[in-house]
């Protein structure tokens, strides 16, 4: 082999760099599927389980543009009867009351960053299960 | 059509991940076992060729150089374009992978006809434009995917998802670079099937990575805007694979498994194709040899150590005679040796 240093240099950065990802999943310990909270005495929202876990970012996204451009304030009937306002945090958060218990712990596992708090004001964490408003 | 049959083989393996991404059963085969298996691939076959690579000997100093060499110290030296020492290589070789130098220098002849027919040579900067676009966004969607391999999730990455989602259009929010990575792939694609010369040039390994590559960022963006698949699941099964503890949650929808298949055959594929040129840029004797022939000798790794140099003095030593009688010119004249004549004579 020629240059035989330098090559092999190249081949344990980029052995290194391949198994990195390895190595620092081995040292951050246990990797828990997230279990978000669910809310007590409720067993359904507004749709079903599987569409609200792929596609709830898309609702929220149809609520904001039907309230805040089309001015269009409505009422959404659950399954089980439960009126529900289009809203994050009358509706959503009415029962789902822990920012932090229900949708930061998949949001936070997978890295995504929905931006509303970016104009909502992030809730206070229930202590009592009423939310600041 | 050389198209033809990469086309048929990228469709047939999305079909082949989409069935097996059906049942429980061959998720697992085609979800876990498959890409594990082709990530171990991707490693040992870089290796592998990298070492055979560094086993190949060097004969000749052969930098391909297109500026002025170091000359006399009134002539203007272009020391990345003829790079004379090991820095300037290394200036070379960083502007050459990281900004793709020798694609910006590319220029086209053709025939302008606004009144008449005139030569013209001009800068041509599609395929290094379209090239960088791609690479880059190549290079930012890989890390971004880091986001499913590590937990915690490494630092930095939010920022680096959140400046790629900048402009915040849909939810979720629509990454720039995917956008720019698909027009760059079709951008190369329709060059190779457009321009005449490049299309009598391209063979089906040309076709076949920019199929399968364009058919992995399309599969992965209908996972995020259309389908919509449930990330949690499929970091749970991601993980598994780094931390080799095997899972397959059992709910993930079957595009997904055509992305992974998609992407363990690019994986596959990587080390025995031209897509080694990742590697390869390193061991080019064009770009990575310093133009010093002048000052330095290359010796050539073949030469047998026993064959000594033999130079022109040892040469017209050995000859001088016969070429004296041959009336060739010689550096060093025959020694006067009236002795040697007189015998001569004798013998005639």
């Amino acid at each position: 082999m020629y240059d035989k240093g330098k090559v092999l240099i190249g081949l344990a950065i980029f052995l290194v760099l391949a198994l990195s990802v390895v190595g620092y999943n081995m040292t951050t310990g246990d990797h828990k599927k997230p279990e978000p909270e669910k809310p007590k005495g409720y067993t359904a929202c507004v749709k079903d389980t599987d569409y609200m876990r792929s596609s709830h970012m898309v609702l929220l996204n149809e609520w904001r543009d039907e309230v805040i451009r089309e001015g269009k304030r409505g009422k959404i009937t659950t399954a089980q009867g439960i009126v529900v306002e289009k809203s994050l945090q009358n509706g959503c958060m009415h029962c789902h009351t822990s920012k932090e218990k229900f949708c930061d712990t998949c949001h936070v596992y997978a890295s995504v960053q929905p931006y509303c708090w970016d104009c909502h004001l992030a809730p206070v964490e229930p202590t009592d299960g009423k939310e600041a408003q | 059509m050389k198209v033809l049959r990469p086309i048929i083989a990228v469709l047939a393996l999305i079909v082949a991940g989409g069935v097996l991404g059906i049942w429980q059963g061959t998720q697992m085969l085609v979800g876990v076992i498959l890409p594990s298996i082709a990530f171990l691939v991707l490693i040992v076959g870089i290796i592998r060729k990298v070492i055979d690579w560094a086993k190949s000997p060097v004969p000749f100093k052969i930098p391909t150089t297109c500026g002025q060499a170091k000359s006399l110290s009134f002539i203007k030296e272009d020391r990345f374009e003829s790079p004379n020492s090991k820095s300037d290589v290394i200036v070379r070789m960083f502007l050459e992978i990281f900004l793709f130098r020798s694609l910006f220098r590319n220029t086209s002849a053709g025939i302008k006809s606004n009144n008449s027919p005139k030569l013209h040579y001009g800068p041509s900067l599609w395929l290094w434009l379209f090239g960088l676009l791609f690479h880059y966004t190549f290079l930012t969607i890989v890390l971004r995917h880091l986001r499913l391999f590590t937990d915690p999730v490494l630092p930095g990455l939010a920022m680096l998802e959140y400046l790629d989602g900048f402009v915040q259009i849909g939810a979720p929010v629509l990454y720039q670079s995917n956008l720019i990575f698909m027009a760059a792939l079709v951008a190369l694609f329709v060059r190779r099937l457009v321009m005449p010369q490049v299309r009598y040039i391209s063979l089906g390994s040309d076709y076949f990575p920019l199929l399968l590559i364009f058919s992995i960022g399309a599969t992965g963006m209908l996972m995020r805007h259309y389908f919509r698949v449930d990330v949690t699941a499929i970091k749970q099964l991601t993980m598994g694979l780094v931390t080799l503890n095997w899972t397959n949650p059992g709910t993930i929808h079957p595009v997904f498994f055509i992305h992974v298949t998609l992407v363990s055959t690019l994986m596959i594929y990587f080390p025995f194709s031209k897509l080694m040129h990742a590697g390869g840029i390193f061991f080019s004797p064009t770009r990575n040899m310093a133009n010093d022939s002048r000052a330095t000798r290359h010796i050539n790794p073949w030469n047998d150590p026993n064959i000594k140099p033999h130079s022109y003095a040892a040469y017209e030593d050995d000859f001088r005679e016969f070429m004296v009688a041959a009336d060739i010119p010689v550096e060093k004249e025959l020694p006067p040796a009236p002795a040697a004549e007189k015998k001569e004579e004798v013998t005639e």
